[in-house]
Parts: structure tokens; sequence; C-alpha cells
């Protein structure tokens, strides 16, 4: 946990979030978890654990998944990160978010997120993986809930609508 | 009854569009304004007199608020069963994680170097951290006895049945804590004005449980005290009773503040301070003829409850009705015992002492078919409980459930007959052994025994001014499908399209008591009140002449606004009342346990390395009669992330502990299954209907938490020829077991030869 008063003085950090240019004065060692959370009240970003275990704060920051609570928000200076209320298009849910509706992928929620951001990403890289290649993919977020077959149905699903598409 | 039925079919989780675009509000989300953050200062011993407690250097304490046990304005416990537990210890601690003091502050990240400066100094008294400790009773550390309950459940006469038994078999098997993990850690957010009185948000399985508690220690009438459910993100017993105690601990801090206060626990406070699965201890001694036939037996359960009372009884109840698994015992006599110790103390978690005894029964089945030279397919046909026979606290068996034909269809999916042989033959080369495991189990749905009687659940439905339906109960969604399965029923029963019906947020102004959300109660006991609620809306709109049968639903919008213009308010409630054919003697343990019972069959095929003795788990079969399937679906997720569970609590899970204390309350070593540990689970339901459930079910959730550790050991067992009477159970285990079972038979290749 970072302790706010240390002796480093609050700088300000320029980034771009689900698209728009923001600006926050935080202390530099901060973590990007609660600078989304707290200061640009984007709670979808979870945390489940504080140390990177299980992958409920997942963001994507230049492209890449990262867990927001091991990121001190000084990294982020200039970047460009996406959080999962930046990734519907206005009303219209993206085919993961409806995938992981649809085949029961989201039970209580809170790992929930963190999940459809790394499939996202794994989607990004590999447009259309085997099982295997799901499960190993998405083996950095801990779900107590699903037993993760649903998950992997639900991102098998989505690849599938994707391809018809 | 609609043309299309609704119940049965896999709608959309109402609440499930906020949960994938991450709007849900768990109470982390949640910001009041002016609010400060609290932190709790907790024992450092497992035992011992509080002597002094001092305030460390470099910590602005003027600038905190303090609560100590003086504050309490009313009584100093978390009144639950029994009203032994302290909020805040006062002089005695009796286990590491007692809280003492609670601390406040608007500046989160100050708080815990403050925890830190607190000091407390202690006398230290002897303690005690297992069973067979508490059992010797060198140290009295809780009543007069360190028992914190004992049943005793008897059928039949023993005396006969060892003479007249081919073989005796015995055995003795154990189970760990297991932590409930939850991703969501336990939180809550307290707000006191002394107009409104105390209202408390929070992550929580059970708001009465806490508007009680909080009555008491707070002095407050029932309409002073108002608990409100946020979204939770999982709780599976471990959000039933500890969050009465963090409710507790904000509501004193926002009272001495005069500020809203919020506690959330971190991933360490919450797996070392909060309740775990109950350590346990089962004995079996059974007598059985030629034939494989049970004659009878003693079962000894024994579960360690930790410091405090807790809910222990009723884990202990459920542990040992469920001890002689789904059997015919003509004989039998159950001991059932929980024991104090000075370990913080272990609560509910999915399967609540069934997943304990029912592992024990399977692997002592196992046993007994060795003993005998029977198969274990074989030794379970033969004495599974049939229709008109009772079980062991002589609940006769009334619906046509046939076990054999369960057992059967099993075998035949996991293709077990066609494993076996093959393994037989692949074990005699290689470095690895497979094997196959059965386990076939029961599980009691709703409260046991008189619970339901004495919980008296109270259901509304409510027609809104908007013609619209809302369903008012206390029971909370927290994963497992509350919101849609109770929206279904609703929507059934009303003849009205699913959209038509929301369920109103948990909070007890607003909604009545039905009951905690625990024991697969919510679906069959809590669903068929709404069920009956719902009938109560449509009969007062035909009976006012609003509405007549067969009506659309725009019809039925129409009547409900309209009467809603004329009468304001409306509502229709039920309460529960208990089937007439029921009946429970709570002295004697006997009758009807449940109004329901859940039957199943698992078969687990696992791989055991022998180079590095981990157990791989390589295909599931569970096959289980649950009544009618409300949402397959949502079934089928609660099937297979409880036997996710099961197989962490069977191969991974193990929590360390030191003086009373978990050493590992991390994700990083307190290993829970992930996407790439788990095998195909394969999920097949049959629907034998249930009187007394809402549209014919029967509990579901707890279920799948049962079967999949005998299953896994048992086919362990298969695997290496070796019992193993212990979970969880880790490679290290196996590698011991392995070497004690070489130097036994002083041969070295009895791996694989069977």
């Amino acid at each position: 946990m970072t302790n706010s008063r240390e002796s480093h003085a609050k700088i300000e950090i320029s980034f771009t979030v689900n698209g728009e240019p923001k600006k926050v004065r935080a202390y530099p060692m901060e973590r990007l978890l609660d600078v989304l959370r707290v200061d640009l009240g984007l709670t979808g970003a979870k945390e489940g654990c504080g140390e990177g275990e299980c992958g409920s704060c997942s963001v994507l920051m230049d492209g890449a998944l990262v867990n927001s609570c091991l990121i001190p928000v000084l990294q982020a200076e200039g970047t460009t990160v996406v959080t999962i209320e930046g990734l519907a298009a206005k009303n219209e849910l993206h085919v993961l978010q409806k995938a992981f509706l649809e085949c029961g992928g989201a039970q209580c929620g809170i790992c929930t997120p963190g999940m459809i951001l790394a499939a996202f990403h794994l989607l990004d890289g590999k447009p259309e993986p085997t099982i295997e290649e799901i499960q190993e993919g998405l083996s950095g977020n801990l779900c107590r809930c699903t037993g993760y077959t649903q998950i992997v149905e639900a991102v098998s699903e989505a690849v599938r609508r994707r391809t018809l598409a | 009854m609609n043309a299309d039925p609704i119940v049965g079919k896999s709608v959309p989780r109402k609440e499930g569009r906020d949960k994938v675009t991450g709007r849900s509000q768990y109470v982390d989300d949640m910001v009041l304004p002016n609010m400060l953050f609290g932190a709790t200062v907790r024992s450092q011993i497992p035992r011992g007199r509080i002597r002094k407690i001092t305030f460390g250097p470099g910590i602005p304490w003027d600038e905190f608020v303090i609560v100590s046990a003086k504050d309490i304005p009313g009584k100093n416990c978390i009144s639950l069963i029994g009203d032994d537990q302290p909020c805040l210890a006062s002089e005695f601690v009796n286990h590491p994680e007692e809280p003492i003091l609670l601390l406040a502050h608007p500046d989160r990240h100050l708080l815990p170097q403050a925890v830190k400066a607190v000091s407390i100094d202690y006398e230290a008294l002897p303690s005690i951290f297992t069973i067979e400790g508490s059992e010797r009773r060198s140290e009295i550390v809780w009543g007069e006895d360190n028992i914190f309950k004992t049943y005793l459940i008897e059928k039949g006469n023993l005396e006969d049945v060892w003479e007249k038994a081919d073989y005796i078999v015995e055995g003795e098997y154990s189970t760990g804590a297991q932590e409930q993990l939850y991703i969501e850690n336990n939180g809550m957010i307290a707000a006191f004005d002394a107009a409104r009185g105390l209202t408390v948000w929070g992550s929580l399985q059970c708001p009465y449980y806490i508007h009680k508690a909080l009555m008491a220690l707070c002095n407050l009438p029932p309409e002073k005290v108002r608990v409100v459910q946020m979204e939770t993100g999982g709780a599976f017993g471990g959000k039933e009773e500890y969050p009465s105690m963090i409710a507790a601990h904000a509501a004193l801090l926002a009272i001495k503040a005069g500020r809203p206060v919020k506690i959330i626990y971190d991933r360490l406070e919450d797996m070392a301070a909060t309740t775990k699965r109950h350590p346990s201890r089962t004995r079996h001694r059974t007598a059985v003829d030629c034939e494989g036939k049970i004659l009878g037996g003693e079962i000894d359960l024994t579960i360690d409850g930790g410091a405090y009372l807790t809910l222990s009884p009723v884990v202990l109840s459920r542990g040992a009705i469920h001890a002689g698994g789904p059997y015919y015992w003509p004989n039998v006599r159950i001991r059932a015992k929980a024991v104090a110790t000075n370990a913080p103390p272990h609560g509910a978690f999915r399967g609540f002492g069934a997943p304990q005894s029912l592992f024990a029964m399977e692997r002592h089945m196992d046993r007994i078919a060795r003993t005998v030279g029977l198969s274990p397919v074989e030794i379970r046909r033969r004495n599974f409980l049939q229709l008109g026979q009772a079980t062991t606290t002589d609940q006769v068996i009334r619906e046509p459930i046939n076990l054999g034909n369960l057992l059967d269809r099993a075998l035949d999916v996991s293709e077990y007959h066609a494993k076996k042989k093959r393994f037989a033959k692949q074990n005699q080369v290689g470095t690895s052994r497979k094997g196959v495991g059965i386990a076939a189990f029961l599980h009691g749905a709703g409260f046991t025994g008189s619970g339901e009687r004495y919980l008296s659940s109270v259901v509304g439905v409510e027609g809104c001014s908007d013609g619209t339906v809302r369903v008012l109960v206390s029971s909370t969604e927290f994963g497992q499908g509350t919101n849609t399965v109770l929206s279904q029923i609703a929507a059934e029963a009303l003849s009205l399209p699913y959209e038509y019906v929301s369920v109103a947020q948990p909070d007890t102004l607003e909604v009545p008591n039905s009951g905690p959300t625990v024991a697969s109660r919510t679906a069959m006991v809590v669903g068929k009140l709404v069920q009956s609620a719902a009938l109560g809306i449509t009969q007062t709109l035909i009976s006012s002449n609003l509405l007549h049968e067969g009506y659309s639903a725009n019809e039925f919008r129409a009547a409900c606004q309209q009467y809603v213009v004329t009468h304001g308010q409306f509502r229709c409630w039920s309460r529960y009342e208990a089937p007439s054919d029921i009946f429970w003697d709570d002295d004697k343990y006997r009758g009807e346990a449940y109004a329901a019972f859940a039957w199943a069959v698992y078969i687990a095929e696992v791989t055991v390395d022998l180079t590095t003795y981990r157990v791989s788990v390589d295909d599931f079969v569970a096959l289980q009669e649950v009544g009618k399937v409300l949402h397959p679906l949502l079934a089928r997720g609660q099937i297979i992330g409880g036997i996710a569970q099961g197989i962490g609590f069977s191969l991974y899970e193990k929590v360390v502990w030191q003086n009373g204390r978990m050493q590992n309350g991390q994700m990083t070593n307190y290993i829970m299954p992930t996407s790439s540990d788990l095998p195909p689970i394969r999920v097949f339901f049959e629907e034998l209907g249930n009187i007394h459930g809402a549209y014919g079910a029967k509990g579901i959730g707890e279920l799948p938490m049962d079967g999949p550790a005998p299953a896994i050991v048992n086919a362990v067992e298969d695997a290496l020829g070796v019992p193993f009477d212990s979970i969880p159970l880790l490679p290290e285990d196996i590698m011991d077991g392995l070497a004690a079972s070489l130097e036994e038979n002083g041969k070295v290749s009895t791996v694989g030869e069977r």
C-alpha cells in the first residue's frame, strides 16, 4: 500500500482514458487503480488482492493487459488506458460483453470487468484461439464462482460471432 | 401457466448488463460525503488478558476517532445463536484475530501505520489449536468442557450387529479449513444520525442477521436500524455471519465520529480474520455382512469451531444428518460434537458440514468395498436407500428416486468401466498412474428440522404504479442468480413476460424478512412463497373486477396501474407454513430433517505424476437430481462453480496455521484453481420434481461442494493402490503416503499393482 504522505509532492499526470484526455494531480507512487477509481470515478476496475495475483483490477495500458494495482500512476504518464467503462460503444455492448451475458460468464460480477478485458487482450493478439489458449490466456484472472467453463464458452462464442460478422 | 413457460428457460441474468459493463455498485464503489475510513486493531496472541494499550509515537492520534469496548451503547456481543462473541475484546482475547480497538481517519493510507503503532501488553494464557487438544481438556478455553454442541442420532440397535458382522471396517478421515475466497473482500459503510438512526450498506448475505446484531449492540429499536445490501462479489457462506461484525465496527465508529465510516478489508485481513470452513475429523466403525450389506455402524463426527460458538451448532447438525450418506442403515449411532479452540471462529461455507462428513462416508465406502472384495460400484448399489426406506433420522424416502439408475447413468456417461479396463493396462508402465473414483451423495435443501418453521419467512410482491411487478425479499443476490430465478417464478405465476418483473434491492426498510440466503433454500423455499404472493396479486385484481382470467400482459399492466390509482400501495404477502406431513423432534433428532433432498453421483478421473506427485483431474462427470431445473444455464453454472471449489478443497487449498493464525492469507500462497487447472466438467440433470418447491425446484447451490473431494481421493487410491484419508491432498502428502506404503509392504513395486 502506498503512503500518500511520503515526502514526494503531488505531480500532474496526463494520459488518455477511454479515448478522453485526462489530467490528474496525484502522488507519483499512487496506484493507477486508486487514481482510476477515486480520482476518475471509474469503479469498474476492482481490488481483489492488491498484489497482482487475481487480475480483477486488469486494465489495458497502451494495449498491454496490466494489473492496475501494481502500476504507480507515474508510469501512466502519456499512455492510453482502456477500462471496462470504455469497452462498450455508447449503448451497444461489445461482442465479448454480450457473450459473457448470454453464456453465463458473469456470476457475482466482481472479476467480470478484468476477465472481459483479459479476453479482449487475448483476442487482440490471437483472433481465433483454441480452448487451451483461452484457458491459458485467462489464467491470470481468478474467478471463484464459475469454475471458468462458461467464461471460456463466452470467449469462444464471441470469437464465433466475430468470425461470422 | 404461460403458454411459453419462463421457468425452465435460460433468460438473461437480471443484473447481468450492469455486471459486464462494470456499472454494478459494490460497497467499495460507494462514496458518502465527509466519509472516514476505518480499521481494526486485533489481538496478536491466541489467548490472554489485556494488561495495557499504548498508542505509539509518530501518529497524529488527535486526528483519529478511536473506539473501544467502552464505547458500545448496548450489549458487547455479535448476537447470533449465542451471545458469546464480543464485538470488541475488553479484557480477554480468545484468538489471534480478535478485534480490540477501532480507528477511523479521513486518509485511508494512514490507517495501516496507525494500526501497527498500537501496542498491546498481554498476560498470555495457555491455548489450544487442535481438536485433540480441545478434547484433552488440560485447558478449558470455552464454557465448562470446551464443547459448543453435541448431537446424538440413534436408529435401531447396535448391540447384535458386531457379532453378526462378517467384516468390521474402521476408518478415520479428516478435512482441513478452507477459505471461501470470494474475489470481493468484505466491506461495510455505516452512517448515523439521531433522527433516522443507523444505516449500513455492505457486502453481505443476510440483512436481518445484521439488523438483529446491530439492535442489540447499539441498543436501538428495529425501525432505527437499516441494513442495505450492495452488489456482492461472491459469498459462499463467507458473508453469512462475519459481516455482522464488520457492520458493528463501522457503526460504532460512525456513531462516535458523527460521520459516515467505510471499512474495507484487504485480502490478508479478510483471509486471516473472517470465517473459514470447519476442520473436521470423522471416525467410522461399520458392521458389514458377507454380501457387502451394511448391518449397522457408529459414526463420530467432530468439528473445530474455533474460539466462539457462532454457527457451529448448525454446521454440526447438517454434518451429522448427512454423515450416513445416501445409504440404508438399519442400525446406526451418530455422535457429533463441535469443540472450541483458539483459532478465529470457523463458519459457514457452501455445504455447511456436509462436505466434511460426506468425504468420510464416501472414502469409507471404498474402504468397505476393498475389505469385502466388491467393486466401489457394487458396494454402493447394494446399500443405496430405496423408496420407502428410512434415513438415519428415520425420514422415509417418499419420492421415487432410484439411486441405482442414477449410478448407472453416471457410469455410462463417464465410460467408467472402459476407463477402468484401459487404466489397468496403462498403469503397468510409465511415470504416471491413472484412476477413476465415485462419490454418491445427497444434500438436504432448506433449513434443517424445525428451522424453516422458526424462520417463518415472509415474502412480498408489489404491483407498481407503472403496472410492472416488484419482488420484495431479503434474499440476496451474490452471483448464484437470486434476482433472475425469483423474477422467473413471479413472471410464471403472473403469466407475465420476465421483463415485467424486478427484484427490490434488499433493504430492511423496504423488504420483509424472507430469511437468510443460505442452505440452498432460496429457489425452493423463498421461491415457493414468491409464487403464492404473486398469485395474490392476480387474485386481487380479478376479484376487484379489474382483470379477467386469460388476461394479456397489457391488460395486466392497465389493471395494476388502475388498482394503484384507486387504492394506493399494492402489495401481497406470503408467510411460510410448514407442510403438515413434515415432523421433526428436536430433542431426539429424529424425523423429516429436510423437506427435500437433492441426489447425485459424481465420477472423477485423475492422473498422478509419479515424479512430481501432482494430481491432475482429467475428466469430471456430475449427474444430479435437483427437482425442476428453473434456469438451465444458471444451474449448470452453480454445479461447475461448486465442483471447482471442491477440486480446490481436495487438492490445492491448504490453510497453514501457526498458533491459531493463518500464515498464508494471500492469493500467492493460498492456491485456488485457475482456468488452466480444471478439467472438462460435464453436467447432467435428472428432474423428479418436488412438491414443496417452487415449480418443483429443490436446492442446488451447495450440492456440488459435497462430491468432488471423495470422488477425487477415491480416484487417487484407484490409481496408486494406496489410501489417503485426509484433505487437502497435496503432492507432499502423496509422496509421504507412497513412501510409508512401500515401507509397510517391504517391496518396491506396489504402485500400480492391484
